[in-house]
């Protein structure tokens, strides 16, 4: 049950990504990427397996069962992901506004289709 | 392991950080000082470079690779820094590129917006980290530390074409960067390693119903390489941003599109060499399809292309789609000739961006976008040199002309520039099948290379008249030495290619040997004992 509500939530987040990305106003697009990250870290998360109820740092250097944890690289990788595209839509986003400052449009083009 | 010269690996990635970090410190009017510490960190880099390089080629061949291991963490645990022929050779070229492009900026691009050094100093480091990297995931890392930087270069100079750009650009290359960062994290689910020479061993014991799913990671990595290359269909954004940036920028692009070809002839070899298992040579029928579109599509843009920015960029397509399709040819012997012409593409196609802004100059002298935001930005600058930053030279229009028309020999592949040798070897080591039957599709990639370089020779023959030979006025362009030098410069390094084009070739054919055998790799990175220790760690 799990699984299937995860594969649908990132299924949808990526079509309503792509979607918007594929729209003609940049804040369009700016959401679109938005959503496509989200998706791109919940896929992240969900290589490393889902696992309920199993922690990620073990507890003491004994011997322990690796098969109890959960695997912590995945949500290291999303953390650097997360990071990373933050900065990356922070940076997109005043490319956008320079954009409508310099061309008087919200269009991807930069100036609106001919109606 | 623990002496000074072990810790060379990572100095390519260290320096330039450090010194962009410094940089920061400064206040932006200081640009003189900015300016000497980039070409002092970048000619010290060029020059460790040449160092690793020399270390590389004196490895003997079978005797695995140099590692570093950051953390002292063994492989595939850690993360490791991965020196061989191949990358010890793309730290050069950038090396080379990133002298010519910061010296040509000093002229006035790196006063035509703030933190052009800073910026241009962290490109740099991502393409020596993306270069030097054993790792997938820290693969990603550099590229965005590049992709960042090369965000603030796209849009520095300011203007309305450069944000327009630069809004395509940046989507694209995030939508390739969430791409990327599917097929890494659905290799690792898979696999369970990221380490590249670890990915390369497991897959050639995969479960029968995982191959599929490392199939569809690698088909999703290679997709957001080739868009990082510019192969067709997904690079119409690369030449109107090529054309759009500044000059120097632009140059340093030039190795930046390399990038992808690098990755996909690494991992293509690597991982998916002829002991893959049920994997071997994945899509390599693909790549050859694939760049030979690119290559029709670069040359039918180069042929249409109205400016000559534009003409540069399409180029970079030809070129890319040349190695492209070169390596899907899968022929072990065509890889040496295509590293020859990925090295002398890649300085021509930066000398050719160089040259073409001081060509455009003639057409409108100084009433380009540059002069205004410059006066913008320099009314605050008290001890702004003014244009005098060199003594004009004489004969301008004769060596503005004369360098045109190498760039044109070098990139149609005429002699007696390495053009021709790059493009003469691919087209004989594609013939030269020992007695077999020569494929169809050989054929059609060595007519597709002439057509192209006769298109570009058109194209570029075109161009040169109307800007040369047929112009309204007679003004002669404000070109400073220290603008032409790198161009210069650029352009005797490709000769020089020629005429040492015996060691050339042996150093690229040596390199395709050590990429046709990727045991070697894969012993070298995974059996490297970590530092302070002397018994050799097995892996698991």
């Amino acid at each position: 049950m799990t699984e299937l509500v995860f594969a649908l939530a990132v299924g949808i987040l990526t079509a309503s990504g792509v979607w918007l990305l594929l729209r003609p106003r940049t804040f369009q697009v700016i959401i679109g990427l938005s959503l496509l990250s989200y998706a791109v870290n919940l896929f992240i998360f969900g290589m490393g397996r889902l696992r309920v109820g199993a922690a990620p740092v073990l507890e003491n250097t004994e011997a322990v069962d690796p098969a109890l944890y959960a695997d912590p690289l995945p949500q290291a990788l999303v953390l650097t992901a997360i990071v990373i595209s933050f900065a990356m839509t922070a940076l997109f986003l005043v490319v956008l506004l320079a954009s409508r400052g310099l061309t008087g449009t919200d269009h991807v083009d930069g100036r609106e289709d001919p109606q | 392991m623990t002496g000074l010269a072990d810790h060379l690996i990572i100095v390519p990635i260290l320096l330039p950080l450090v010194c962009a970090a410094v940089m920061l410190l400064f206040d932006e009017r200081r640009r003189d000082l900015k300016g000497g510490i980039g070409i002092a960190t970048t000619v010290a880099l060029l020059i460790v470079s040449i160092v690793l390089l020399r270390q590389a080629d004196l490895t003997p061949p079978g005797s695995g690779v140099r590692t570093y291991q950051l953390g002292n963490w063994p492989a595939p645990f850690g993360i490791v820094l991965v020196l061989d022929r191949l990358s010890a050779l793309m730290l050069v070229l950038t090396g080379v590129l990133g002298i010519a492009a910061l010296l040509y900026a000093l002229a006035r691009w790196h006063r035509a917006g703030p933190r052009f050094h800073t910026l241009f100093q962290l490109q740099l480091m991502g393409l020596n980290g993306a270069f030097l990297t054993g790792d997938l995931f820290n693969l990603f890392v550099f590229f965005e530390v590049l992709l960042a930087a090369s965000y603030g270069l796209v849009l520095h100079g300011d203007g309305t074409a450069r944000v327009r750009a630069g809004l395509a650009y940046i989507a694209i290359n995030l939508t390739a960067s969430f791409l990327f960062l599917i097929g890494v994290s659905l290799a690792y689910g898979v696999t369970g390693t990221l380490n590249m020479a670890d990915l390369a061993q497991r897959i050639q014991a995969l479960a029968p119903g995982d191959v599929a799913l490392v199939a569809a990671a690698a088909a999703i990595l290679g997709t957001a390489f080739l868009m990082k290359a510019g192969a067709w269909p997904l690079n119409f954004w690369l030449p109107t941003t090529y054309a759009a940036a500044s000059a120097p920028a632009a140059a340093i692009f030039a190795v930046m599109s390399k990038l992808g070809v690098y990755i996909i002839l690494r991992l293509w070899t690597l991982v998916f060499g002829a002991d893959a298992g049920p994997l071997a040579e994945f899509g390599g029928d693909g790549l050859l399809v694939i760049g030979m579109l690119t290559i029709v599509f670069g040359t039918v843009g180069v042929l249409a292309s109205q400016s000559l920015p534009r003409l540069a960029g399409c180029s970079v397509l030809v070129s890319s789609g040349t190695l492209i399709a070169a390596i899907g040819t899968g022929a072990g012997t065509v890889i040496g000739p295509a590293l020859y012409y990925l090295v002398s593409s890649t300085l021509g196609l930066a000398a050719l961006f160089l040259l073409v802004e001081l060509i455009e100059r003639m057409r409108d002298p100084g009433a380009d976008v540059l002069a205004v935001t410059m006066e913008a930005y320099s009314e605050t600058n008290e001890d702004d040199p003014g244009e005098e930053v060199g003594v004009a030279i004489p004969a301008t229009i004769a060596i503005l002309g004369g360098s045109f028309i190498a760039c044109a020999l070098l990139l149609a592949g005429l002699p007696p520039l390495s053009g021709f040798t790059g493009k003469f070897g691919l087209m004989a080591a594609m013939l030269k099948t020992g007695g077999a039957t020569i494929q169809a599709s050989s054929w059609m990639l060595v007519g597709l290379l002439t057509l192209s370089g006769l298109a570009t020779l058109i194209a570029m023959t075109r161009t040169g008249i109307s800007s040369f030979w047929a112009r309204m006025d007679d003004s002669v362009p404000r070109v400073r030495i220290i603008e032409m030098a790198p161009v210069v410069c650029l352009l005797l390094l490709c000769l020089g290619l020629t005429v040492g084009g015996g060691p050339a070739m042996r150093y690229m054919e040596t390199t395709a040997r050590a990429l046709q055998a990727p045991q070697d790799y894969v012993n070298g990175v995974l059996s490297a004992p970590r530092a302070g220790s002397t018994d050799r760690q097995a892996h698991p």
